[in-house]
């Protein structure tokens, strides 16, 4: 993983991301309150609007500017969050003398569990963490199991669907949708789609390079 | 939707730029990232209280910043939490060395960027998270009860103490103690409408009023039709007595804040049947605060807040105040 792997899968998301927008802000509008889609689409736009300052930083600067970003560009929770994200994969040890693959899954699962921390949120609220930690678990139990790279994002894509679609029968405990209570019930949830599309896209634009 | 507006995008930056100039030898307002100071910088040695929130709830939090009260304040968007880069901001301006205090609403959101804004903070600071809604105990938006009207409170109790020399962790303290010595109870008889939406926040019925609702009209205890006033009123102090328990003879301040749209006239009606009940009840008002403090945006509706007071508290909420909402003693 480097610099320039990052500003490309961010413009692979953004084609993909625009491609399901009227997808998402539909399910948003449904059991939220329909800026989803819209801070999802400026936050991508701001990372890749970073391109010319951060191609030819360590990798570890280039997250944290990614995550003073998208704190302060998308705002509220939802910038908080990516950020959280972006910031704690910044801090992985030795990231500047490279990444491979087991270490940018140690980094990315160390970001989801501080998503976790700071959102207060578990599997099962009907949020964007019932995908995010059950790919985390996926890609460090393939790497523990000494599995194929290939085989581990194949099964971390399976997963990420599985979660996304789960969300749909779960009643909302955290985030805006939990007002609605039963009324929640029957709807995915906006911002496990949209993470499920991005692990989707980056996943396999690895599996194809 | 009908509003003083220009454009949704320039909502807030000429609101903010309104504020500065018609408040100019007390607050400054700086931009991107917005915050606003206190005219003076701030004394050596004193500690910097800084809060924030979204817009639509003036004149908290920037009506506020001023001389007894806070060193700063950071508007996020309208509902919207401000985001770390603001907080970093403003601490970097009035932090004199004796540490920043942040005073927070339990919001999701600002939690989440306050506490942000100190984990990347360099100097001392700590934090006071408001949590004085009675109405809920475990509501969906945040985590545990909401910050609201109770924040005003705390920010000239503890403006007071830090403008008289005390330390980080004193106002810490007493930020605390305030809190815990306080309960608040709305209730909203119309929605409101954020600017960038267009549309109100929630539909409520002609003849209904949302109990024990938020500052952002997120719902409460339930959804009631209208009722007289001394009953809403008696409603909403017996869920927060239960709550608070003070004592027969005990002294408390009475607040009782407008959303927004409802006029001065009400709101002043509601602290006499206020009165009445808590009169019957031997609580002993002491101090009082009637006013629009803690809005949500043109929200029709009311909360109180009652604030149990010791001679401490007492002193400090007497104490002189320049801000440009509260001004006494100067």
């Amino acid at each position: 993983m480097s610099v320039n792997f990052l500003i490309h899968r961010a413009k692979e998301i953004q084609a993909v991301i625009d491609a399901n927008a009227s997808e998402i802000e539909k399910l948003d509008q449904e059991i939220g309150d329909g800026d989803h889609i819209f801070n999802v689409q400026r936050g991508i736009k701001l990372v890749i609007e970073l391109e010319a300052v951060i191609k030819d930083l360590p990798i570890s600067k280039a997250l944290n500017q990614i995550a003073m970003k998208v704190l302060s560009g998308i705002g509220g929770s939802s910038g908080a969050l990516f950020g959280t994200l972006f910031m704690t994969m910044a801090k992985g040890k030795d990231i500047d003398n490279g990444v491979d693959y087991k270490k940018a899954i140690e980094i990315f699962a160390d970001g989801v569990e501080a998503v976790k921390q700071r959102g207060k949120a578990d599997v099962g609220e009907k949020t964007m963490m019932d995908v995010l930690i059950p790919v985390s678990n996926c890609l460090k139990k393939g790497v523990e199991d000494n599995k194929d790279v290939k085989e581990i994002l194949n099964e971390a894509i399976e997963v990420a669907e599985k979660g996304m679609f789960s969300t749909k029968d779960l009643l909302a405990t955290k985030g805006r949708a939990s007002f609605l209570g039963e009324r929640a019930k029957g709807h995915i949830d906006p911002g496990a789609r949209s993470s499920q599309l991005m692990i989707k896209t980056v996943c396999e634009s690895v599996l194809n390079s | 939707m009908k509003k003083f507006m220009n454009s949704a995008d320039d909502f807030l930056k000429e609101s903010l730029q309104g504020f500065g100039a018609a408040h100019q030898g007390i607050v400054n307002c700086h931009y991107d990232p917005n915050f606003i100071t206190r005219a003076t910088p701030t004394k050596e040695g004193k500690v910097a209280l800084i809060s924030g929130g979204g817009s639509g709830h003036e004149p908290m939090h920037g009506g506020l910043v001023g001389y007894g009260m806070l060193d700063a304040a950071c508007p996020g968007f309208v509902f919207s939490s401000p985001t770390p880069d603001q907080m970093l901001a403003a601490a970097e301006k009035v932090d004199s060395g004796a540490g920043v205090l942040f005073i927070v609403k339990n919001y999701s959101g600002d939690v989440m960027n306050f506490q942000m804004a100190a984990e990347m903070m360099q100097g001392p600071n700590e934090s006071v998270l408001t949590n004085d809604d009675v109405a809920v105990e475990d509501s969906s938006f945040t985590t545990g009860r909401r910050g609201v009207a109770a924040t005003v409170v705390v920010e000239k109790i503890v403006g007071s103490l830090a403008e008289h020399g005390g330390s980080l962790q004193e106002c810490k303290a007493l930020g605390d103690k305030v809190n815990k010595n306080s309960g608040s109870m709305g209730v909203a008889f119309s929605s409101c409408t954020v600017p960038a939406a267009g549309k109100p926040n929630f539909d409520i019925g002609d003849d209904e009023m949302e109990f024990g609702v938020g500052i952002h009209g997120e719902p409460g205890r339930r959804r009631d039709k209208m009722k007289s006033a001394q009953e809403i009123t008696n409603e909403l102090l017996e869920a927060i007595n239960e709550d608070l328990k003070p004592e027969t003879n005990e002294e408390i301040l009475l607040f009782v804040n407008g959303m927004g749209g409802t006029p001065l006239t009400e709101l002043y009606l509601i602290y006499d049947n206020a009165k009445n009940m808590l009169d019957k009840k031997n609580i002993k008002i002491s101090r009082s605060l009637v006013g629009n403090y803690c809005t949500s945006l043109e929200m029709q509706g009311a909360s109180i807040t009652l604030t149990k007071l010791d001679e401490e508290l007492l002193k400090h909420w007497d104490s002189s105040v320049h801000t440009a909402a509260m001004r006494w003693g100067v």
